[in-house]
């Protein structure tokens, strides 16, 4: 088990006889990287506490570090570019999504998609072509996913994102749901009232029990009123948000429905409500109902 | 007495030989047999482009009727080779319109192919019939047009993943109105928008079309008119599969699909909602490969899409089927062949994907005929790999992407050199393997010692020392293509077998330790090997003992390449001259 110690690397001024074809590494370093040492002692065997998986950031850091220091950028500037730009899906975020909590490096697992989210962030580590997916490939998911973020924001001219406003013959906006595995698309247009979409909302994602919307029916003209909204908040977990046209979320019902399609470029189904610091509204809200 | 059968005679023995690789053990029999074996070969393979001169192959096979050609590196396909490394076509193409105007078939991969070659080939082969490129660049949709107006017998055109300078759809209505012969079209890599009359017109005159596949900006409410015009079809890629259809079109749609009745083969299916599936229900039953992966369908759906697909042979996937859908599969697709899981990236909204080795491992024990296997996944274990190995020991093809460089065994912190020692143990058919994860010196003692049949080894991240390397090159009798990436070592393992690397196709090893004067070395010593290194810094400035950022190493009967751009250094054999640049520009 010992053999699966991690060889010391020389990596300026290798010598022949460095490399000797025994088990006894032996190479002297004289590398740049002074954390090697932490790296390099990571031994299989040896015990760690933690969640599986939450070493190798550190190790991944290092190890690749040192190695992509090694490397520097071709002449070519595609190669460069992919690094930085292109390959922005592909970054490796250490660990799975799920299990790592506590990752030290400052490499964001998740990161909640900003209006703009093209390029990722200067902290997210990238290597070129890893992990190994063909260009055509990489291009075609990032237009996809760069179709989904939805919303005039998107720099891609994809019709999609102008099918918002004006005369358009549908109003496609995408609706998401908070702990649900998928999006749905719904045109607006198809809808009159607040009523048509909640039900509509409701039957989407009935599998997702949001039967906290209730069938009160509309009180007045429009059914997302008052009263709906407090039983909402009162009892229910889910309540309906969306996105308008300065990317500041909003509750539904506040406004009429043609304003309201006309504004709304993604509807969201939360269940807490500080996460998008709507909390001081609603809380007076209910205030002033009370 | 002459004991040498007749011409006539070998000739016609010949003639069942169809292998490449058959043919050519027959060629290194005795001259007759080389002289009759070359004058009956009819379809060329060259697996590296700079291995021999275009004007050698062209004089050698006058009867050639299909020439295939490969260019640049795989790892070229990561965006490893900087542009501008080389792969031209012109010089083939040049070469064979002057000397074998009868070529009928030109099959190209990871080449530079420009739109004078392809004017050049609609010019110069007058029955030319079979235009196919994968993975090319250089040429733009003109080019296409030629081809289509000018190659009257044309039978298939098929651009797959190629990156074209897309100057509209025009290129579509140059198939003149009296073409009728064509087999296979496939235009899914372009982006522009093809006019659908034109396109209609074009099914409706080809009775003998099997294969047809879409690009993205076809729409879902055109598809049912073009498929009413080509139910003969057997390979279908759709275009995009996302408009809104009202019950009208959808129920038209419904239909048109059904009556596909020969239909094997689906893919496109770009941004496929789920309401749409059920549409795709009446094709299942005769399916024999499917192509998902570029639809971002959710796990739920895909298990009532697959759950139908008894026939299943091929499978490509993103890993949003998560490991409960490969259960299904596992399940319900007893035929399968082929797997290939693709991340999808997994930013749909903060989703968990659950795909873990777990699902890999359930379609190994499911599916009896499994033997090529791409698997995309986060982390590994030896337990899964021994499980997998001793499920399916008749992989052929194993290709384990974990995506997390150095990742160990995430429940035992092991590295994963007892799984994939467990592969190369097994599966003795073995002859392509990609290995991922941590992984030491041991795991490539086991693959020198296992893996005889192993033709094609890629690794990242790994190992510790030269001894890596030495394992492979000493130990794989069988290698031919071994490309290595971000791994320490270089030098000894090379200089100690370099007579290996003239039984290989080609060695490739970027950012790994291999010192410039290893490369100096190992030029010199073998004569017919073409060391090439690729590197921001001209070598000559630098010392011996400093790394270089990539080196190409390939067998050739050619010499050094004219065409090299200024970052690649083709380096000499004569130690006086040391390192030249022979380009002519």
């Amino acid at each position: 088990m010992s053999e699966s110690v991690a060889a010391e690397h020389d990596y300026i001024g290798l010598s022949m006889e460095a490399a000797q074809m025994s088990d006894n590494k032996t190479k002297t370093r004289d590398n740049n990287n002074n954390k090697n040492d932490d790296v390099l002692n990571f031994k299989a065997t040896e015990l760690r506490l933690g969640l599986p998986g939450s070493e190798s950031p550190e190790r991944v850091d290092q190890r690749f570090l040192s190695l992509k220091s090694s490397c520097p950028v071709s002449g070519a500037k595609r190669v460069f570019s992919d690094a930085i730009n292109g390959s922005t899906k592909w970054v490796f975020s250490p660990g799975s999504a799920t299990d790592v909590k506590d990752i030290k490096p400052a490499v964001p697992v998740k990161e909640k998609k900003s209006s703009a989210a093209a390029a990722p962030p200067a902290s997210k580590a990238q290597v070129v072509g890893w992990p190994p997916i063909r260009s055509f490939r990489k291009n075609t998911m990032a237009s996809s996913q760069s179709q989904k973020q939805g919303g005039s924001d998107n720099n891609n001219s994809e019709t999609e994102g102008e099918a918002k406003s004006g005369a358009e013959p549908c109003l496609y906006v995408k609706v998401s749901m908070e702990g649900a595995p998928y999006l749905r698309k719904i045109d607006l247009k198809t809808y009159k009232s607040y009523v048509e979409l909640s039900s509509a909302l409701e039957e989407m994602f009935s599998c997702f029990t949001i039967g906290q919307f209730g069938s009160h029916g509309g009180c007045g003209r429009d059914g997302l009123n008052e009263s709906r909204l407090t039983d909402l908040l009162r009892g229910s977990e889910y309540f309906v948000t969306y996105e308008d046209k300065d990317s500041d979320w909003m509750l539904v019902g506040d406004v009429p429905w043609e304003m309201f399609i006309c504004s709304c470029k993604k509807l969201r189904i939360m269940k807490s409500f500080e996460a998008i610091g709507l909390a001081p509204r609603v809380m007076e809200k209910c205030r002033s109902r009370n | 007495m002459d004991r040498r059968f007749p011409f006539k005679v070998l000739e016609h023995i010949f003639s069942f030989v169809d292998s490449n690789e058959d043919r050519n053990s027959v060629s290194l029999v005795c001259k007759s047999w080389f002289e009759t074996e070359r004058r009956t070969r009819k379809r060329v393979f060259v697996g590296n482009c700079y291995a021999v001169s275009p004007l050698k192959v062209a004089r050698r096979f006058p009867k050639m009727r299909s020439l295939t050609l490969k260019g640049k590196p795989h790892f070229a396909d990561y965006n490893l080779v900087p542009d501008g490394w080389g792969g031209y076509a012109w010089p083939w193409i040049e070469a064979m319109a002057a000397r074998r105007p009868f070529l009928e078939e030109i099959r190209l991969k990871r080449m530079v192919v420009t739109d004078e070659c392809l004017e050049k080939i609609a010019a110069s082969f007058r029955d030319f019939k079979t235009l196919v490129l994968t993975s090319c660049e250089g040429f733009s949709t003109d080019g296409i047009a030629a081809i289509a107006s000018t190659c009257r017998k044309l039978r298939d055109l098929e651009l797959r993943e190629c990156i074209v300078d897309d100057l509209g759809g025009d290129w579509l209505s140059y198939f003149p109105e009296t073409s009728t012969s064509l087999v296979s079209l496939d235009f899914s890599c372009l982006d522009s928008e093809v006019k659908l009359s034109d396109l209609e017109r074009l099914l409706s005159r080809s009775p003998n079309l099997k294969s047809l596949k879409l690009n993205r900006s076809v729409t879902l409410d055109v598809l049912e008119s073009l498929l009413r015009r080509a139910p003969q079809l057997v390979e279908l890629g759709t275009g995009s599969f996302s408009d809104e259809l009202d019950p009208e079109e959808i129920a038209k749609l419904t239909k048109a699909l059904s009556e596909l009745k020969q239909l094997k083969s689906l893919s496109g299916l770009w941004d496929l909602l789920p309401e749409y599936i059920p549409l795709l229900y009446s094709l299942c039953p005769r399916l024999t490969s499917l192509n998902l992966s570029y639809a971002t369908v959710q796990m739920p759906d895909l298990i009532d899409l697959l759950s139908r697909c008894s026939k299943l042979q091929k499978l490509w996937v993103m890993d949003l089927i998560e490991d409960k859908g490969l259960k299904t599969v596992a399940l319900c697709c007893k035929e399968l062949r082929e797997l290939r899981v693709f991340p999808s990236g997994a930013d749909l909204d903060e989703t968990d994907v659950t795909l873990t080795e777990q699902g890999l491992v359930s379609v190994s024990e499911g599916c009896p005929k499994l033997e090529s296997v791409l698997y995309f996944c986060v982390q590994f274990t030896n337990a899964a790999l021994v499980s997998i190995a001793k499920n399916r020991p008749n992989f052929r093809c194993f290709r384990l992407c974990v995506m997390e460089p150095f990742a160990p065994d995430y429940r035992t912190q092991q590295p994963l050199d007892e799984g994939f020692k467990a592969i190369v143990e097994r599966c003795k058919d073995l002859r392509r393997l990609s290995v991922s994860g941590l992984l030491t010196d041991k795991a490539f003692e086991y693959i020198g010692v296992h893996a005889k049949k192993l033709r094609m080894l890629s690794i990242a991240f790994a190992g510790d020392s030269d001894l890596m390397l030495h394992h492979l090159l000493s130990g794989c009798q069988s290698l031919k293509k071994l490309e290595i990436r971000d791994c320490p070592f270089g030098d000894t393992a090379l200089l100690e077998n370099a007579a290996k690397l003239e039984t290989m196709r080609s060695l490739w090893m970027s950012s790994c330790f291999v010192s410039f004067g290893a490369c100096k070395q190992l030029s010199q010593k073998m004569p017919r090997l073409n060391v090439e290194v690729i590197d921001e810094h001209p070598p000559k400035t630098r010392p011996d003992s400093s790394p270089v950022e990539r080196i190409y190493i390939y067998r050739t009967v050619a010499g050094p390449r004219l065409d090299t751009p200024e970052f690649v250094w083709t380096i000499h054999k004569s130690p006086e001259v040391g390192v030249s640049r022979l380009s002519i520009r």
